[in-house]
Order: structure tokens, then sequence, then C-alpha cells
């Protein structure tokens, strides 16, 4: 096999092994297993998306998908029961509203133009600037890292803010100071002890 | 041979509490592997963070990677041998400094005579020097802000279950 046709086909057993792992995601009732199923799902995203050329959104995909999210998932299940209940309501209607939105996610991208044209919107506006003028204006051989850091500055900044809220969501909502008094209760404990 | 055993787990007792639900005892495998493969997680953490004007990665990336090295420790030493090491108060203050930083370049660069977050200026004779030095420092701050911010998170979780 040519190295032009290895491409498709390692798409295709991704793709093929993601719709399989989503459908077993979606039967399981193991709440553990559904956890490592998303880790593994995350791993492979992060395979399709270096086989698309965006190996910094897979390193990020593998990050954060595959490592934080399955271990905060297990964090979650030490705090709740292993397995899924039986759901109440009718499993269909879940199943023709799922369906219903699916198609009409397929049927919005029939306007989007095809996989890698050159001539799609997006590689026509600030594309070619950033590609031929960023190693004059920033200097980096990582054009990823000129725009994320220097050209798109503010958003970058948005987004270490919006990581920063939701530890601090974290932090009030499930407890880091509540946390911190149970250590000093330890704390004042070892000292009653020991005294 | 049993020494080394010994000196490699000496500071995670056996019965040491693990509140997380995934219980590791008896896991002297583990142990030995993850003490032998965390420090490389860590410094794997750091070449993604300051490589990531030359390859793949950056400031996020390098976060997630030294939160996962230091959750990875929790999972297998317990959670309390890591808040020894990593006080809450460490990781709150961590939080806020990375981005503090990252506002401070943009801060430094206007007093400097350029706009909010223009790196350009921060070298007043080189600006493609005064982009490294800003790219260097907010994505520090990123990296930073995102390490403590997943081990607050992973805290605020496994904190609570053992009451």
């Amino acid at each position: 096999m040519g190295e032009q046709a290895m491409g498709p086909a390692i798409e295709a057993i991704l793709f093929l092994l993601m719709i399989v792992l989503a459908v077993q995601i979606a039967r399981i009732r193991s709440l553990f297993a559904a956890a490592m199923l998303f880790g593994i799902f995350s791993l492979l995203a992060a395979g399709m998306q270096t086989m698309m050329d965006a190996v910094d959104v897979a390193f990020t995909e593998a990050a954060v998908g595959a490592g934080i999210s399955t271990v905060l998932f297990l964090g979650a299940l030490g705090l709740t029961t292993s397995t899924e209940t039986r759901p109440l309501h009718h499993r269909v209607t879940g199943l023709l509203v799922v369906t219903t939105t699916g198609l009409l996610l397929a049927y919005g991208t029939l306007d989007m133009p095809a996989y890698g044209d050159p001539d799609a919107p997006i590689h026509r506006h600030v594309a070619p600037h950033y590609l031929v003028d960023s190693s004059d204006e920033v200097g980096i051989p990582n054009v990823v890292t000129s725009v994320l850091a220097s050209y798109r500055g503010y958003d970058t900044f948005g987004e270490t803010t919006v990581v920063l809220t939701a530890a601090v969501g974290a932090i009030l909502l499930l407890g880091g100071v509540l946390a911190r008094d149970d250590e000093r209760d330890d704390d004042n404990d070892r000292e009653e002890s020991d005294a | 041979m049993s020494d080394l055993l010994d000196d490699l787990i000496q500071d995670a007792p056996p019965e040491a509490p693990t509140p997380i639900k995934m219980r590791v005892q008896e896991t002297i495998i583990l142990r030995v592997v993850g003490k032998a493969v965390i420090p490389f997680i860590l410094l794997f953490a750091l070449y993604v963070q300051f490589h990531g004007d030359y390859g793949p990665g950056g400031g996020f990336q390098a976060g997630v990677i030294f939160a996962a090295g230091l959750i990875l420790h929790a999972l297998i030493f317990g959670l309390d041998a890591l808040r020894r090491k990593v006080p809450m108060i460490v990781v709150e203050l961590g939080i806020a400094f990375g981005a503090l930083l990252y506002g401070g370049v943009g801060v430094v660069s206007m007093l400097m005579g350029g706009e909010f977050l223009h790196y350009g200026v921060l070298d007043g004779h080189d600006a493609a020097h005064g982009q490294h030095l800003g790219i260097l420092l907010v994505e520090l701050g990123v990296g930073i802000t995102v390490a403590f911010v997943m081990v607050a998170i992973f805290y605020s979780f496994a904190g609570r279950s053992n009451r």
C-alpha cells in the first residue's frame, strides 16, 4: 500500500473504532468502564487529529481528554455510585432527538467546503498573512504558538481567565475552603493527641 | 535488593489512607514505577512548556501534563502525600500568579509605550527579541495557571470523598 492510501485507511480505522466506542459508551451501565472508554475515545480522537496535521490540537486532546478528564471522571465516581441507574424516560425519545440532531448537523456540513480545500474561506482570510509574515513579525518557527500567544494574545488571556474561573468555581462549590478547615482540624487533633 | 525497594517506598506507609475509591494497596510495582516515571513526566512537561515555540505544545499542554504527573503521584501515594508536598495555599497562589504574569506582561508592554500585550516593545533594540520574551512569559503564565487549576479541581473532587 502506498503512502497516499495509508492515510485514508488509518483514518477509516480510527473512525470505525470511535463509532464502536461511542455506541458502547452510550450502552454501558458501568460508569467505571464508561470513563475508561471515554479516555480511549479521546486517544483515538488525538490520533485522528494527528492524521489531520493538527498536532497541537492532538496534543491537547491527548493530555486533557485522555489524561485529566479520565482522572476527574474517576474522582467524581468516588463521590457517587459506579453503576448508572436505569433511565426514567423512554429511551426511544432520546434516540429520536439524537438522530434528528445528528442528521441536521450532517446536513449542515453539506454547505461547508471540502476537507483540505485550499480555497476554503478559512485559508483565504488572515491565514496566509500568518503563514507568510509571522517569521518576520514574531520570529518563532511554530506558527500555532505565534497565533495563540501573539496575534491572538487577547483570546489566550481570556482563555486563561476562563480556566482560572473554572478553578475558582470548583474550589468554592466543592470545598477548597472546607478541605483546608479539615486539615486544620486534623492538625488540632494531632496537637491535642500529642499533648 | 529489598533494601532498595524499602528505600523506594519508604515515604509511603503501607496503610497510607487513600480517600479516593481507586484505592491502591499492596501496590509495590505501582509505587516503584511511579517513582521512576513521575520525574520524567514533570521534565517532559517543562520540555513541552519551553519548546512550544519550536514544536507542538505550549503552556496549556505543559500545564496539563505537569498536573497529570502530580495527580499520578496522588493516585499512587495517596491524596495526603500530595497535599503535603503541594498544599492548597500554594495551589491557590499559583492559579492567581499565572494569570497575573500573563496580564502583567500586557501591562508592562503598555508602560513601555506599546499596546496591551504588544510584546515587540519589551526589547528596546529588537522587536523580535521582545516577541520571544513576551511569548515565553505569557506561555509560562498559562502553564502555571493551568497546572495548578487542574490540581485544584482534582483536590476539590478527591478531597470530598473522605467525608
